[in-house]
């Protein structure tokens, strides 16, 4: 009788209460991207940025839901990717994912989300095949592709006067995809590339192959790799004696290239598909609340693309509630969408249409070419 | 190709060759004292870097050491930190499993060894990205026409070489590698003759480990670059080197490292653009042997265990 009483008078407590507080659906969404290895740092970052939308977006009281970021580790390997992306897709309380950094993971999962009708928006992987290579209306990509990177890439170097190229590349989809499409646009220009090393990404000693490169002499070595390729082969051009320019394209834009190739990183060229976060209207708001919310790690060059995908696939959700296949079909419609990395419009096959921008590691820090003291002429290029 | 890329090109195989021996020895230590494989062994060569690095590091910014002392406050706390991991995987790990099946033994190391890998990458500040390495010894280039190769890269070849010379002398001219020898041999008759079995064999381990953790801060001069997952192909080739040379021999597992190099370095040569096979294809020559010598280059019978 006790127990009966004391139930009733919590019940009668209760009442008085707004049900409404209470009625707030919370909407899971999952973000996948390397958590851990040697490119974690981007995936952190990515990882934070995500989260600092959903926090945004809860502490929004005009928000219909509350969102809960369920978070995944890729690797970086697809293989792991897979998995991760599997048990994100079949779990129905997910109803969209911010997903991949990698370009060679980000290919693999493409059926498995298609396959279980999950939306997904890519936030960092740039091999054009993600989403030129299929017709699945469930992936979208807010970031340009290497096709932007490779084309700026091949013209601007020629530009600058470079002829003679080798290329250093990774041997996943990613290496070879950067490879290709510098290959590509480089013949239009009457660039040569002298020879091609394709390389294991987990290489560590590249003094064989640059004291190839040594005897080939080219003007200018490009990476098409993430960043531990980067500094590595960077680390090691000194020792052999390489002098060539070096340049890759967004996968060695990241502080983690600045930070483990020191001083030698300076004057490494970087192609990347968005602009100086600095030059977007709201990027000073965005690293401000980024600031604020104490994350430990930076947000990394593909941070803001992380966020303003988390904040599209919110605004669908917003407009058709927590429902995979309606939120799809609006998220299939994006155009003239304001998002932090700018205006978002989706071509038919759901990929943003992005211009790619030239940077440059200038006193430890990528500077946009524009504005760097090299586009100034105080500083000099590296010239065999 | 002209004769000085040939030299340059002859010096980065060996450069390569006494890295791969300095951590195949190893293996072979402990393989020789207690029939284990100690799989952690690559991520000790990663525990030994980023030791000498924060070692240097603080002394070199923060107390403004010259480089030399900078340099040796670096390589000893490698070689301390490196032979204390091994003292504490040894006594933790190995010794209480050595009456079980070995491959308990290798699965407890191969754990121990994600555990170190993970606890580097999630307690070093960014411990994911690549870390720089300071450069702590002197500048400058030995140059002759088309050769040139840095004075830092010929001392730290220099050094990899001494230390395992000076490895094989400990094991063959002191009473503490009389006793090393006595355990590889027989434990139990070892024990008989008053040697103390748990303090060589943690001692073995002691010393396997700071080799490893050495041939770390090496790797960290010479690359000057290090990161978190550095240790885990560079186990694998130390111990494909062990095995080929002769697990438990000495002179086994330098033979099986400058072969493995050998191999790395003339692909790239001789087939530039297979360079993404060169691990393949010396993985490939490794398996061919062991086919053909099983019990490695320098047959166990014929030689005597460290």
């Amino acid at each position: 009788m006790k127990f009966k009483s004391g139930l009733l008078l919590l019940l009668a407590l209760a009442a008085p209460f707004p049900s409404a507080v209470l009625a707030k659906d919370t909407v899971k969404l999952a973000f996948i991207g390397p958590l851990s290895g040697g490119n974690s740092a981007p995936g952190l970052g990515g990882r934070n940025s995500a989260q600092l939308a959903v926090q945004l977006r809860n502490a929004d009281p005009a928000a219909k839901y509350t969102y809960e970021l369920v978070t995944f580790d890729d690797e970086c390997k697809p293989n792991v990717g897979i998995q991760v992306a599997t048990k994100a897709a079949s779990d129905n309380s997910i109803i969209a994912g911010i997903t991949h950094y990698c370009s060679a993971v980000g290919i693999a999962t493409v059926d498995t989300y298609s396959r279980f009708g999950l939306p997904v928006v890519v936030w960092g992987a740039i091999l054009p095949e993600i989403t030129y290579g299929n017709d699945y209306r469930e992936i979208h990509r807010v970031n340009g592709t290497m096709i932007n990177e490779g084309r700026l890439a091949a013209d601007f170097l020629t530009k600058q006067g470079y002829k003679k190229f080798v290329v250093v590349h990774d041997t996943t989809d990613y290496g070879k995809g950067q490879n290709k499409y510098f290959t590509e646009y480089l013949k239009p220009t009457g660039g040569e590339i002298v020879a091609t090393f394709p390389v294991s990404p987990d290489q560590q000693d590249f003094t064989a192959e640059l004291t190839r490169i040594k005897e080939l002499k080219p003007d200018l070595i490009l990476i098409g790799g993430l960043t531990p390729l980067g500094v590595r082969l960077r680390a090691q051009m000194d020792r052999v004696g390489v002098t060539a320019q070096l340049a890759g394209v967004s996968g060695i834009m990241t502080a983690g290239f600045l930070e483990g190739a020191g001083a030698a990183g300076e004057g490494t060229i970087s192609f990347h598909n968005g602009a100086p976060i600095s030059k977007y209207p709201q990027g000073q708001a965005f690293l401000d609340a980024y600031a604020k919310a104490g994350f430990r790690e930076d947000p990394d060059a593909y941070g803001p693309f992380a966020y303003s995908a988390t904040n599209l696939v919110m605004d669908a959700i917003e407009k058709t509630g927590p429902d995979r296949k309606k939120m799809k079909e609006v998220l299939n419609g994006t155009k003239g969408y304001k998002a932090l990395v700018g205006e978002i419009n989706f071509d038919d096959h759901r990929q943003n249409i992005v211009n790619a921008n030239v940077y440059v590691a200038q006193d430890g820090k990528w500077i946009y070419w524009p504005d760097s003291d090299y586009a100034a002429g105080k500083k000099r290029l590296a010239r065999n | 190709m002209d004769i000085g890329i040939l030299a340059q090109q002859l010096f980065n195989g060996l450069m390569l060759g006494v890295i791969y021996a300095m951590i195949a020895v190893g293996f072979s230590l402990f393989f020789g004292v207690l029939d284990v494989i100690k799989f952690s062994h690559g991520d000790v060569v990663t525990v030994g870097a980023f030791s000498s690095l924060g070692a240097a590091g603080i002394a070199g910014g923060l107390v403004a050491l010259p480089p030399v002392l900078a340099l040796a406050s670096g390589i000893a706390a490698a070689v301390a930190i490196g032979a204390l991991a091994g003292v504490i995987i040894g006594r933790v790990l190995v010794l209480p499993l050595r009456h079980a099946p070995g491959v308990n033994v290798l699965l407890a190391t191969l754990m121990a060894g994600t555990v170190l890998r993970e606890a580097i990458r999630l307690g070093v500040p960014n411990g994911g990205n690549p870390k720089p390495f300071p450069a702590l010894l002197p500048g400058g280039a030995i140059k002759a026409g088309s050769f040139s190769v840095g004075i830092d890269s010929v001392m730290i070849l220099a050094a990899g070489l001494l230390l395992v010379l000076g490895t094989h002398l400990l094991i063959t001219r002191t009473r503490f590698g009389l006793a090393i020898r006595a355990v590889a041999q027989d434990g139990e008759v070892a024990r008989l003759s008053g040697i103390d079995f748990h303090a060589v064999v943690l001692g073995t381990f002691a010393l396997g480990s700071a080799l490893a953790a050495f041939a770390g801060c090496m790797l960290g001069l010479y690359y000057r670059e290090i990161n978190f997952n550095m240790g885990v192909l560079l186990g694998i080739i130390g111990f494909a080197s062990a095995v080929v040379g002769g697990l438990g021999s000495m002179l086994g597992p330098i033979i099986g490292g400058f072969l493995f190099a050998g191999v790395q370095t003339l692909v790239v040569v001789a087939l530039p653009i297979s360079s993404a096979y060169k691990d393949v294809i010396a993985f490939a020559v490794i398996i061919i042997l062991i086919a053909i010598f099983p019990t490695g280059l320098i047959a166990e019978r014929r030689s005597e265990r460290v």
